[in-house]
């Protein structure tokens, strides 16, 4: 599914910033779309502004300057109520699956169901089944959440996330703390789900290698900005000394391994000799 | 130095004040949002039972415990007193107005904030740090109106009934201790009691202040889990805090209450 990013966006952005305050803007002037149909993801160190970023997308946050219009609507102006009926056709994994504690494996892939469709018993069961057997564990509808592995969990909120047929799915950190074959599941379910539900896909990690096998087109953020975008074979050919250091994993790079400090001779408490030209670690040069 | 030293007591206890006001606001705030947005726990009432199950049912036991002894103790403590004054038939009266005016409401609050009112505030607060409730928000289900608000419901219908059990349980604790253990007369204890109990003064005023102390213990919890800070620490926080400010909001509401009710000369 390589196609421009400029056909039919799903989602949107124009020159957007936000901040939680006006002294510290957490993204600035982030331009992006996504194309329908495709698998895109957001990269970053963690503190990027990624996260944000995606917590915009869904409308949790509203941007303090710019736009971003997803589905169709632009989330600056949506009430509660627009919000909410926006978001029934975007679905959403959360980095560990967030699943009700209190609810079995079924009753929470059969929650937004009940919520949203008054739908007989057994309709609700058949679909209910479909999307477990979608993410291959129907044969734990009963099981309670604590008693699944951190793979299984993921398997699980990700059949709750699309029980409603999303046209958009937001993956927040999809790969955190997986083992390599629940990863490789993982991986294969998000790709599987997108192409046959026609949906559109949204992954938000740090797991750059793990993330390039999967996405149509990555953007790179770095700082809240985004300071590179492209194919993952452009991405991994990348010059940008930020995104080579990213992808190769290096301790090596514009991102210093020390966080800013004051002089090390003034924390050891050695007799400070001459007042240093420049006792803070130099930041990302981005 | 003196001057900077005021100056920067005053500002923290003007931050401090600032900080506590809004909070207040907020939790007001937050309280008629709930109220306004009960339809879902109101329209599908099982939600709200299977809270009331949570809150209440499993409260009966330390309730109902609680109130047998308490009971048993007033009639000891009350025998003792009554009898040197050749009043001890009247035990029954003495028994059963403390508990329905007084203990039965008071005790089955603060053991009720205790046992369910911190219950609901980790709940609703490990739910806010494991992103439980921001699923339900990203799946267009308002957490409020479909986990916040039958919480509250729940709590506040348990409330009058476990005073009511307490007491009356209390009473029978009376009974035991001061009828068939001291050898109180049996139809003295009794008929007394319901000559002088009213049910508009006495029991009445008790289920008001059973339901006023159930508003303030449950909007408490619910209000404590939902700004909990999603940490480890802030629920443990948020749990401590909805212990210690509900038992000290049920003795002030029980002051003005009381105040209320029986200082105006309608009762004897």
């Amino acid at each position: 599914m390589q196609q421009s990013p400029a056909a039919h966006p799903i989602v949107e952005i124009r020159k957007l910033s936000f901040g939680y305050d006006r002294s510290r803007p957490v993204l600035r002037d982030i331009n992006l779309e996504i194309p329908r149909g495709s698998v895109v993801g957001i990269m970053g160190q963690s503190g990027c502004g990624k996260t944000t970023l995606l917590r915009v997308i869904m409308g949790a946050l509203r941007p303090s300057a710019g736009e971003a219009r997803v589905l169709g609507h632009s989330t600056n102006t949506l009430d509660a109520e627009g919000l909410y009926a926006m978001r029934r056709k975007m679905g959403m994994l959360f980095q560990f699956g967030a699943l009700f504690t209190d609810m079995s494996v079924y009753e929470n892939v059969a929650f937004p169901l009940r919520e949203h469709a008054a739908l007989p018993d057994e309709l609700l069961n058949d679909l209910v089944m479909m999307k477990l057997h979608a993410v291959g564990l129907r044969g734990a509808a009963h099981l309670a959440p604590t008693e699944l592995s951190g793979g299984m969990a993921r398997r699980v909120a990700l059949a709750r996330s699309i029980a409603l047929d999303p046209q958009l799915i937001l993956y927040d950190e999809p790969f955190t703390g997986l083992d390599p074959i629940s990863f490789g599941v993982i991986v294969r379910l998000i790709r599987e789900l997108n192409d046959s539900l026609g949906a559109t896909s949204v992954i938000v990690t740090h797991d750059v290698q793990e993330a390039l096998g999967v996405v149509d087109y990555v953007y790179f953020m770095a700082a809240g900005r985004v300071i590179a975008q492209g194919r993952p074979d452009e991405i991994r050919r990348s010059g940008e000394p930020f995104v080579r250091q990213f992808v190769n994993g290096s301790s090596e790079g514009p991102v210093p391994f020390h966080y800013p400090a004051p002089g090390y001779d003034a924390d050891l408490e050695l007799a400070a000799p001459e007042p240093q030209a420049s006792p803070v670690m130099p930041q990302a040069s981005h | 130095m003196r001057v900077a030293d005021v100056r920067a007591r005053l500002e923290r206890l003007g931050s401090g004040v600032t900080f506590h006001v809004l909070r207040l606001g907020f939790a007001s705030r937050f309280l008629a949002y709930l109220v306004l947005h009960s339809g879902t726990a109101l329209r599908r009432f099982r939600l709200t039972t299977a809270e009331i199950y949570f809150a209440g049912v499993l409260s009966l036991i330390i309730i109902l415990v609680s109130g047998m002894f308490v009971g048993m103790v007033l009639a000891l403590q009350g025998y003792e007193t009554l009898q040197r004054f050749g009043a001890s038939e009247s035990l029954g009266v003495l028994v059963a107005l403390s508990l329905v005016r007084e203990l039965g409401p008071v005790v089955a609050g603060l053991l009720f904030a205790s046992r369910a009112g911190s219950a609901i505030t980790a709940e609703i607060g490990l739910m806010k740090a494991t992103e439980q409730l921001s699923a339900m928000e990203m799946m267009a289900v308002d957490p409020i109106a479909r986990v916040v608000a039958p919480r509250f419901w729940g709590g506040v219908l348990s409330m009058p009934l476990l005073a009511a059990l307490f007491s009356a349980t209390g009473i029978f604790g009376g009974y035991v201790v001061g009828v068939q253990l001291i050898g109180v007369d049996a139809g003295a204890f009794w008929s007394q009691m319901q000559a002088a109990v009213d049910v508009r003064n006495d029991i009445l005023n008790g289920v008001i202040k059973s339901l006023v102390f159930g508003i303030a213990v449950t909007w408490i919890a619910v209000f404590e889990g939902y700004d909990a800070p999603p940490t480890a620490e802030g629920v443990s926080g948020a749990t401590t805090r909805t212990v210690v400010t509900s038992s000290l909001a049920i003795l002030f509401l029980d002051f003005i209450l009381t105040a209320l009710m029986f200082t105006g000369g309608t009762h004897q």
